[in-house]
C-alpha cells in the first residue's frame, strides 16, 4: 500500500502551480491514498525483462518541409491574451519575487 | 426525409435538390431549440458561420460544381478541438470566452468536405471523464433517460446524435471517450487507429493517446465521415504517413463469411452488467450465423490496463496542461498589480480547473517525479508493451477481437462523482485500444433486459486495419436492423421536439 502524506499532496500542488484550500488538500490526500493503492498494482508484472513503450507507433524525427508561409498576424496571435500592450503579452512581474 | 434520416440519406435528398443545406440546418437548429434546455448537448452554436458554409455549398450544387459527398450536411463538433473565431472551452473556465486564431486540421477537412458545423458540444473538462459530469458549464443529459449520463468524455457529441440534433459529430478518444458514450446513447463512434486523424488543433490531453474520430447513428455515416477526417498531417508529428483504409466501401459489404472474430476473456464476467452480457451473447450469435467463425482468445495483461491508463494519461496531462498558466491565453485571476507571474499563475490554475483536472495533474505530478517515476510510470509503460504483445498474440488468431463496450449501461446523473475509482472502470474495456494505439468501433446491439438502456458492441482491429471494423460493424448492424424492425432509436422515448 503506497502512502502519500498531505504535505506531499501540498508540494505536489505546489510544483503543479495550483494553489489549494486547507479542505482541498484534505480531499484530495484521501483520494490519492486510493488510487495510488489501485494503480500501483501496475509494479506486479513489471519486470525488469520488459521494454517500457512510450508511443504507440515508434516514429521520430519528423519534420515537415522547409516552407515559408503565412504565420499569424500579431493581432491574431495576441486575440487571446489576458493582457497585451505594444504587440506583446502582457504579464506579471516575474523577476524580484520573493521567492 | 426527416432529422431523423441517416447522414447518407440527408446527402442524397441534398444531391437531388429536395432540400437545401439551408433549409437542412435550420431544421437541426429548431430541434436545437426544442430539445437542447432539456439535453444540454452544446456549448456553443455558431448558427452564422453554419448558414454562411450552408449557403454556399447550395450555391456551388445551383452552379453545378462537383461536391463532395456529405457537403451540405450538418455535424456537431466536440469543444476540444479547435475553430477559428469560435469559442473553444473544452468544457473548462480556464479557456471561458477564447476564441482559437486558427483550425484543428479535422475542422479544415470538414470545412474542405462542404460539411455545416452547427456548433461546439460539451463534454468533461479537458476530456477527463465518463459521463460528461466534469464540464464546467454542467452535465449533459442521456437522451434515452434525462436522468442518466450520456458517457463521457464525449457525451455531448453522442447526445446531440441520439437527440436528432444532429446527424454527424467529431469525438476525441484517449480511453474510450468516443465509443463509451456511443455505447450508452445507442450511436455508433468510432476510435480510429492512432495516427490515423490528425490531432493538429486537438486540444491535447495525453498525446501518445488522444485520438479523434468520427460519431453518427449509421456505420456507414460513421465510415463516410471517417473517410473525409484522415489521412497524414504534416502538421502533426505522429501522423501515420499511409493510405486511409477504404472504410466506406468495407462498411458496405456487409459479408463476414469465414472472417475470424475472437472474444476477449479477460473482458466479461465480474463487474459486467448482466443485460450487457446478454445482448453481447445474442449480436455474437447473430455474427455466427452470417458465417462468421468464433474463436475465444486470451489476453491476461488486459486486467493491469487500467492501473496503467491511470498512470500515463495523468502523466502526460500534468506536462500537457502546464500550459495553461494565463499567459497568453485563457483567463487570468488575481492580476491586481501587487502580485507575481507565479502567484498569478497558481490562483488562476486554482479558480480555473475542476477537480478531476486537478487530481490527475497532481497524480501525474507524483507518477513522474523523482524517486517514484520507475515504480510508477515506468511501471506503467511497461504494462503498454504487455498489452502490445496480448494484442499481437490474439490477432495471429483472429481478425478483430469484440467485447462490450462498456461493462455497464447509463448510470444516474451524480451516483459515481463522489468515487473516481467507481468512474475510471467504465472505461476497463475500451483502453486497452488506446494504449496499444488499435482502433476500436462502437454499435448499439440492443437493450439490456433489467433497464431496457442502450448497449455498445465493441469491434477493435489491428492498427491500419480501421475497414475491417467497418466490415463487422455494417454486417451486424444490418442483421439487427432486420431482427429489430426498426433502427434502435426508434424505441427512444420521445423528446419534446422530435415528435
Amino acid at each position: 500500500m503506497s502512502a502519500i502524506s498531505r504535505e506531499e499532496v501540498a508540494n505536489l500542488a505546489r510544483l503543479a502551480r495550483i494553489e489549494m484550500s486547507d479542505a482541498e488538500l484534505d480531499h484530495l490526500s484521501g483520494e490519492m491514498q486510493v488510487i495510488l493503492g489501485a494503480v500501483a498494482r501496475v509494479q506486479e508484472v513489471a519486470s525488469a525483462d520488459v521494454p517500457p513503450t512510450s508511443h504507440p507507433i515508434p516514429v521520430n524525427n519528423v519534420v515537415r518541409e522547409d516552407v515559408v508561409i503565412p504565420s499569424l498576424s500579431p493581432t491574431d496571435a495576441l486575440s487571446g491574451a489576458p493582457a497585451s500592450s505594444e504587440q506583446r503579452f502582457k504579464v506579471p512581474q516575474i523577476l524580484g519575487e520573493a521567492e | 426525409m426527416s432529422i431523423r434520416s441517416s447522414a447518407t440519406e440527408m446527402a442524397e435528398a441534398l444531391a437531388r435538390k429536395e432540400i437545401s443545406a439551408v433549409e437542412l440546418a435550420n431544421q437541426h437548429y429548431a430541434q436545437i431549440e426544442a430539445v437542447d434546455k432539456d439535453v444540454h448537448a452544446f456549448l456553443h452554436l455558431d448558427k452564422a458561420g453554419a448558414l454562411a458554409q450552408a449557403e454556399s455549398i447550395d450555391k456551388k450544387r445551383t452552379a453545378g460544381e462537383k461536391l463532395s459527398p456529405l457537403a451540405g450536411v450538418p455535424l456537431a463538433l466536440k469543444d476540444v478541438l479547435v475553430q477559428k473565431g469560435v469559442p473553444t472551452t473544452c468544457g473548462s473556465k480556464m479557456l471561458e470566452g477564447w476564441r482559437p486564431p486558427y483550425d484543428a486540421t479535422v475542422v479544415t477537412k470538414l470545412k474542405d468536405a462542404g460539411i455545416v458545423i452547427l456548433g461546439k458540444t460539451n463534454m468533461d473538462e479537458f476530456a477527463m471523464g465518463s459521463s460528461t459530469e466534469n464540464s464546467a458549464y454542467g452535465p449533459t443529459h442521456n437522451p434515452w433517460d434525462l436522468t442518466r449520463i450520456p458517457g463521457g468524455s464525449g457525451g455531448g457529441s453522442a447526445a446531440a446524435l441520439a437527440a436528432f440534433e444532429a446527424p454527424l459529430a467529431i469525438g476525441t478518444d484517449t480511453g474510450g471517450s468516443i465509443r463509451q458514450p456511443a455505447a450508452v446513447t445507442a450511436t455508433v463512434g468510432v476510435k480510429p487507429t492512432y495516427g490515423g486523424v490528425s490531432r493538429y488543433g486537438l486540444v491535447a490531453f495525453s498525446s501518445s493517446l488522444d485520438q479523434a474520430g468520427p460519431c453518427a447513428r449509421t456505420v456507414l455515416d460513421t465510415a463516410m465521415l471517417h473517410q473525409s477526417i484522415a489521412g497524414f498531417d504534416p502538421k502533426d508529428s505522429t501522423s501515420i504517413n499511409h493510405a486511409v483504409p477504404d472504410v466506406v466501401a468495407a462498411a458496405k459489404k456487409k459479408d463476414v463469411k469465414g472472417l475470424k472474430i475472437g472474444i476477449v476473456k479477460q473482458l466479461s464476467g465480474a463487474g459486467y452488467q448482466k443485460g450487457v452480457e446478454n445482448k453481447f451473447n445474442e449480436a455474437v450469435a447473430e455474427l455466427v450465423k452470417l458465417g462468421a467463425e468464433i474463436v475465444e482468445v486470451s489476453c491476461p495483461n488486459f486486467e493491469y490496463a487500467l492501473a496503467a491508463y491511470y498512470l500515463i494519461a495523468p502523466s502526460e496531462c500534468s506536462s500537457n496542461l502546464a500550459r495553461f498558466d494565463s499567459m497568453r491565453f485563457g483567463i487570468r485571476i488575481g492580476d491586481d498589480g501587487s502580485k507575481g507571474a507565479e502567484e498569478v499563475m497558481n490562483l488562476t490554475r486554482q479558480v480555473g480547473f475542476g477537480r478531476e483536472v486537478k487530481r490527475r495533474i497532481i497524480l501525474g505530478t507524483y507518477a513522474l517525479s523523482s524517486g517514484y517515476y520507475d515504480a510508477y510510470y515506468g511501471s506503467a509503460q511497461k504494462v503498454r508493451t504487455l498489452i502490445k504483445r496480448d494484442f499481437d498474440a490474439a490477432f495471429e488468431q483472429c481478425d478483430v477481437l469484440v467485447s462490450p463496450t462498456a461493462p455497464t449501461t447509463a448510470f444516474k446523473i451524480g451516483e459515481k462523482s463522489e468515487d473516481p475509482l467507481a468512474m475510471y472502470l467504465n472505461d476497463i474495456a475500451t483502453i486497452p485500444v488506446n494504449l496499444a494505439g488499435l482502433g476500436g468501433m462502437s454499435l448499439p446491439c440492443g437493450l439490456a433486459e433489467e433497464d431496457n438502456l442502450p448497449v455498445g458492441f465493441q469491434i477493435m482491429s489491428p492498427a491500419m486495419k480501421d475497414d475491417r471494423m467497418y466490415l463487422v460493424g455494417g454486417a451486424l448492424e444490418a442483421a439487427l436492423l432486420s431482427k429489430w424492425g426498426k433502427p434502435i432509436l426508434d424505441f427512444a422515448p420521445s423528446l419534446v421536439g422530435s415528435k
